[in-house]
């Protein structure tokens, strides 16, 4: 079973969905003895990371997070999911995120010149960073993922499994052994996000 | 590269797609749901569900259908229709749209953009304008293009981008229906102040169109029509090979 974490930010129904096509048990949830029992978990996340930041932390969902990472349990961050899982982003301030990933997350406004725009919308095609990661099973360099983000990760080089070219080599994904994030939304990109979903999903515990 | 997209949109109304559709091979051509899989398997590359229901009724039912088209359809949706409030926002975004566009509840009140920006972010806000030339500019019409409101739709749009709108379509009423191409003019016109994505709408006859807009415009992001693709005038899957080999990046 896959606990998809509800900690009060966003629309998890889509996410919820794309389990059930894959014909996978997920489960919405904010019960740590329900992630406690999951085989995995997703962490999602749309809108400011200082706002989920301090939900995450306030309501001790971030130390349930720490635990099950620790304990060796595969852990997929998708979008500001993936961004919370760093050390700590720069969106209007400079907030503390959960150090599972080293780095940190920045504007893209700091590097773009003015023709690109931000955030940036829509399909873009993955290149993969050394050797195919797990998540990747069953896809190729150069499929096509949805994405929409103003802020990217930086400074995660030795986690970078994936990049995509919007003005530069922009963090599509990371890994640190258990720990996975995505800047795409696997749940709108198609049947290429449902076989990435599906992959995660034969991850074994660490 | 980030890649151009194609949108097709789908006009419900009392649960059920508007504008006649006409598809071989599929049985109930009239279903939203069906023809969100049947356009996403084509490689739709987003969805655009506008409700024109003007009851509660319909209201209630465009909800259920967006519902189940998110729990069967894995691209983004975008929904529009009515949409007046945050609570609008919130109805669709529970049942799975990924943003929202607003129309005339923006004009009535601008600050719909800012609120829902705040609350949902503006990835979510869409804002779309329906424009016409007015002597010599660019007026914005409200009420699905009947009503002349006198803004001007350059000033309009930069506004909303100020307030928020994370994305803007915009629908040349002087184009729209009659087939000749989209209103690259106009277009041109809000590209030169547009700090987010541009999505083009209104004029599509052929697949040439498409191609004419990428090429002339490098700066608008996507291309959306209704009934070309709906009669079956244009086939996506033929359409976004054509723009491969026309030079224009696309998710194939």
């Amino acid at each position: 079973m896959t606990a998809i974490i509800d900690y009060g930010v966003g629309n998890l129904f889509s996410l919820k969905s794309s389990f059930a096509v894959i014909g996978e048990e997920a489960v919405v949830t904010n019960d740590p003895q329900v992630i406690d029992k999951a085989d995995r978990i997703i962490l999602p996340g749309v809108g400011a990371f200082g706002d989920a930041a301090k939900k995450l932390f306030e309501s001790g969902m971030a130390d349930v997070l720490l635990q099950q990472a620790e304990k060796g349990k595969p852990i997929l961050g998708i979008c500001l999911g993936m961004q919370l899982l760093f050390e700590k982003s720069y969106e209007y301030g400079e907030h503390k995120g959960l150090s599972l990933i080293n780095g940190s997350v920045k504007p893209m406004s700091d590097i773009l010149s003015k023709e690109y725009k931000i955030p940036q919308i829509g399909w873009n095609a993955l290149r993969f960073v050394s050797e195919r990661s797990p998540l990747f099973k069953y896809i190729n360099e150069g499929d096509f993922v949805y994405f929409v983000h103003s802020y990217y990760g930086a400074d995660c080089d030795e986690s970078l499994i994936a990049t995509v070219e919007y003005g530069f080599d922009v963090t599509a994904a990371v890994a640190d052994k258990n720990v996975f994030g995505t800047q795409f939304h696997p749940e709108k990109s198609g049947e290429v996000g449902l076989k990435i979903l599906k992959a995660f999903c034969e991850l074994k515990k660490e | 590269m980030i890649t151009k997209r194609i949108i097709p949109c789908l006009d419900v109304k009392d649960g059920r797609v508007v504008k006649g559709v006409n598809f071989l091979g599929l049985a109930d051509v009239s279903s939203p749901v069906k023809l969100a899989k049947f356009y996403s398997e084509c490689g739709a590359d987003e969805l655009v569900f506008y409700d024109i229901t003007a009851s509660a009724e319909g209201r209630a039912l465009f909800t259920d259908i967006l519902c189940e088209a998110a729990s069967s359809v894995f691209i983004p949706l975008t929904v529009g229709g009515g949409i007046n409030t945050t609570d609008d926002f919130d109805r669709v975004l529970k049942c799975g749209a990924d943003k929202v566009s607003v129309n005339s509840g923006a004009i009535r009140n601008p600050d719909l953009i800012h609120a829902a920006a705040q609350k949902y972010g503006d990835q979510c806000v869409v804002l779309s304008v329906d424009a016409k030339r007015v002597d010599g500019s660019y007026h914005v019409f409200a009420k699905g293009g009947r009503e002349d409101t006198g803004m001007d739709a350059i000033e309009w749009i930069k506004r909303g981008q100020k307030m928020g709108a994370g994305e803007i379509v915009l629908n040349s009423i002087d184009t729209d229906g009659v087939k000749q191409g989209f209103d690259l003019e106009m277009l041109g016109a809000v590209c030169e102040i547009a700090t987010v994505p541009v999505i083009a709408s209104g004029g599509a006859g052929n697949m040439e169109h498409f191609t004419q807009l990428f090429n002339a415009l490098p700066t608008v992001d996507a291309g959306l029509a209704a009934s070309i693709f709906h009669f079956g005038e244009v086939d996506i899957k033929a359409l976004k090979e054509k723009l491969r080999n026309d030079g224009i990046n696309v998710r194939l």
